[in-house]
């Protein structure tokens, strides 16, 4: 009865009510509680699929593949911080926590990025000693919980990101059920064991624009105005966010799309908030650029990046660096059928597991079990997130040579077309065959 | 780190009619990284500027002659901060050590997120005093605003006045003594026993703190701790 070649014929599921819409409304009226998982969104979603490039032809000249070089180096934070970040690749690492992710993944994620040339991030639990050891470069998360802040490690930090909200859930704060919470986690956090926590939503010594700009002028303070600031923001109303987040002060927006990941929120936040991250890059990228701050300050796009189509599309619609979350989890082994059958054993399947709330994650990753994270090999981990960094460089500047450019940041719109109206719409693009970008008007 | 500085009556004295906030802060932090200096430092004219003395990580002591905006003494490590006026948003914010003193009164935020040290208001102190406090003590000498201790993680709030709506919404493990009246308790925060512990703990800060008040008078309220795991039964507290 699985798929529908094995149903009888004549069995006809409901589109509004299919199993998995049974499952969920059965499980509700069993538990009583909404359903809090890991993952990012799982609905259809206009993305960077959605774009073509139009390589060289007679009109453009492509770039010699493997023969013409074509650079990929990026700085982030060049407005007003005394070091900015100098990465060799547009790819970053995004900020996941130590809590959500156990110690060897955050190793892991630090050595890939470092292997590389690029930078990792922290999260919602402060800075481990293993990934400010294995990271080169590495950005500091100053969240609304601020759980582990400290000045300190502001200072060894390489930049610092002010999370005003993740593409997972806008306007929601974190979240790390009670069984995550392990001694170690709870002293960092300064919380009791084994608690279901709930970060706040908001940060507790600010609340608007405004005083977020006093808020950045402070950490510049303290770090003597030598780390680049970062302002992440989930997509929602990117246009004003923003416009916002430079005229507070920052050195680098990081716009986190809809299909960006969380370790635990609840799916309804999860489906329903944000905007994804195709129309989210477009936006951002127009506005700086209205804003006469485009490559002064630098866009970090994140949500969904899985391949080096995905990093070449955002560069293109004006983003400066892509960051990935969820996929570096998969390059690690996250839901690979090398565990199917302790997938199984788990109520779940390989390319099905999103209980990243459940810390019974059977690689090891996103779990706080000694036992559990044990089996996760830091090292090879490392190798793998260089690897797949590697060929997210090597995607995008095959894709990028092809339309003729001697750097990644030398993509633009004028390089796409989209497949969908819909896509076309959301980046401002034409559909393919058309000179047609629906909304853009062209009466004038 | 610590740094070798002067002891002696000397006081380097900066007026921000003329010194930059950034001259300020670089020369206090130049101290924890070995740069020589007397102990006591004096501010004059700091009309409302933020992020004053940030970041400071040496036994100094800093008196700000004036009111101060945002973020005074945010973040600091073993500095003793006086403000001889009033303090704007988020004083001593995540104050990891030292003590950090307003001789005014504080507004909102003021010692948010805290992690160590002591925090002095001796006026009043507006909404969301001690929010996500994570280790830090403060006494307020008057009343403080709606929501204080929000969130509030450990470290103890003494509020000799009166505390507004909601104190102490969603609380973990923070002790919080009011002397006078509540308006209401948050979420989850109830009153408890005031145990002969309690008043030998509020007689030491009220201590330290320099104001004089009879620990037994006080209230002490804290965590029933309903809502630390989900249950279906406080979805409306939720």
């Amino acid at each position: 009865m699985g798929t529908q070649a094995e149903r009888p014929w004549g069995l006809r599921e409901s589109y509004l009510f299919d199993r998995t819409v049974i499952a969920e409304i059965h499980r509700a009226a069993r538990e009583g509680i909404y359903d809090v998982r890991g993952f990012g969104a799982k609905r259809r979603l206009p993305h960077f699929d959605d774009l073509l490039f139009l390589g060289a032809s007679i009109s453009r000249y492509p770039l010699e593949g493997y023969r013409e070089r074509c650079a990929t180096d990026v700085v982030l934070g060049t407005r007003f911080a005394r070091k900015p970040l100098e990465l060799k690749i547009p790819v970053t690492i995004s900020g996941m926590s130590f809590g959500a992710l156990s110690a060897p993944a955050k190793e892991a994620l630090g050595r890939g990025a470092s292997e590389v040339g690029t930078s990792t991030t922290t999260g919602d639990g402060g800075m481990t000693e293993e990934e400010r050891r294995h990271s080169k470069t590495l950005v500091y998360q100053l969240l609304p919980s601020r759980y582990g802040m400290n000045p300190d490690d502001l200072r060894r930090a390489d930049a610092i990101e002010v999370v005003v909200g993740q593409g997972a859930k806008p306007g929601g704060g974190g979240m790390l059920l009670g069984h995550k919470i392990s001694d170690r986690v709870a002293e960092m956090r300064d919380l009791p064991k084994g608690i279901d926590q709930r970060s706040a939503s908001r940060h507790p010594d600010w609340t608007g624009p405004d005083d977020l700009e006093i808020k950045i002028h402070e950490l510049r303070e303290i770090t003597d105005w030598e780390k680049p600031i970062f302002v992440k923001i989930g997509a929602t109303r990117t246009y004003y966010d923003v416009q916002l987040a430079v005229k507070a002060g920052a050195d680098v927006i990081v716009v986190d799309g809809m299909q960006g990941g969380t370790a635990a929120t609840q799916d309804v936040f999860i489906e329903h908030v944000g905007i994804p991250t195709l129309p989210a890059t477009r936006i951002a990228a127009d506005t700086l650029q209205e804003l006469g701050m485009h490559r002064k300050v630098q866009l970090v796009v994140s949500g969904g990046i899985r391949s080096g189509a995905d990093v070449a599309k955002a560069l293109a619609l004006g983003a400066d660096a892509c960051s990935i979350g969820t996929a570096a989890l998969i390059a690690m082994g996250d839901n690979s059928p090398e565990y199917e059958e302790a997938y199984r054993k788990i109520g779940s399947s390989a390319g099905f597991y999103d209980d990243y709330q459940a810390g019974r994650d059977p690689v090891g990753i996103s779990t706080q079990d000694d036992e559990l994270a044990a089996r996760f090999d830091p090292v090879l981990g490392g190798r793998k997130i260089a690897n797949f960094l590697r060929v997210l460089t090597l995607e995008t500047q095959t894709l990028a040579r092809a339309c003729g450019k001697s750097h990644v940041h030398n993509l633009e719109p004028e390089d796409l077309v989209a497949l969908t109206v819909e896509a076309a719409a959301m980046a401002r693009v034409p559909l393919a065959g058309t000179d047609w970008i629906p909304g853009k008007d062209d009466s004038s | 780190m610590a740094v070798d500085t002067t002891e002696t009556t000397e006081v380097e004295v900066f007026d921000l009619e003329t010194t930059s906030v950034r001259e300020l802060n670089q020369r206090l932090h130049d101290l924890a990284t070995g740069a020589p200096g007397p102990r006591r430092y004096r501010i004059l004219n700091p009309s409302g500027a933020h992020a004053l003395a940030c970041g400071l990580d040496v036994e100094i002591e800093v008196e700000i002659e004036g009111h101060v905006g945002y973020y005074c003494a945010g973040m600091n490590k073993r500095a003793t901060v006086r403000v001889h006026g009033n303090a704007s948003t988020g004083v001593a914010e995540n104050l990891m050590s030292g003590r950090v003193i307003v001789e005014g009164n504080a507004s909102q935020s003021a010692g948010a997120t805290g992690r160590g040290g002591l925090l002095v208001v001796r006026g009043d102190a507006s909404s969301r005093c001690g929010i996500s406090m994570k280790g830090i003590d403060i006494v307020v000498g008057g009343s403080v605003g709606h929501m204080s201790a929000f969130m509030a993680q450990t470290g103890c709030l003494v509020v000799c006045g009166d505390a507004g709506e909601a104190l102490g919404d969603s609380l973990y493990e923070a002790r919080l003594y009011v002397s006078g009246s509540v308006a209401s308790l948050g979420a989850d925060c109830v009153e408890k026993d005031l145990r002969e512990e309690h008043v030998t703990q509020l007689a030491s800060l009220l201590d330290a703190a320099a104001i004089d008040a009879d620990p037994r008078e006080f209230r002490r309220y804290g965590s029933a701790r309903e809502l630390y795991n989900f249950k279906i039964d406080n979805a409306g507290a939720y």
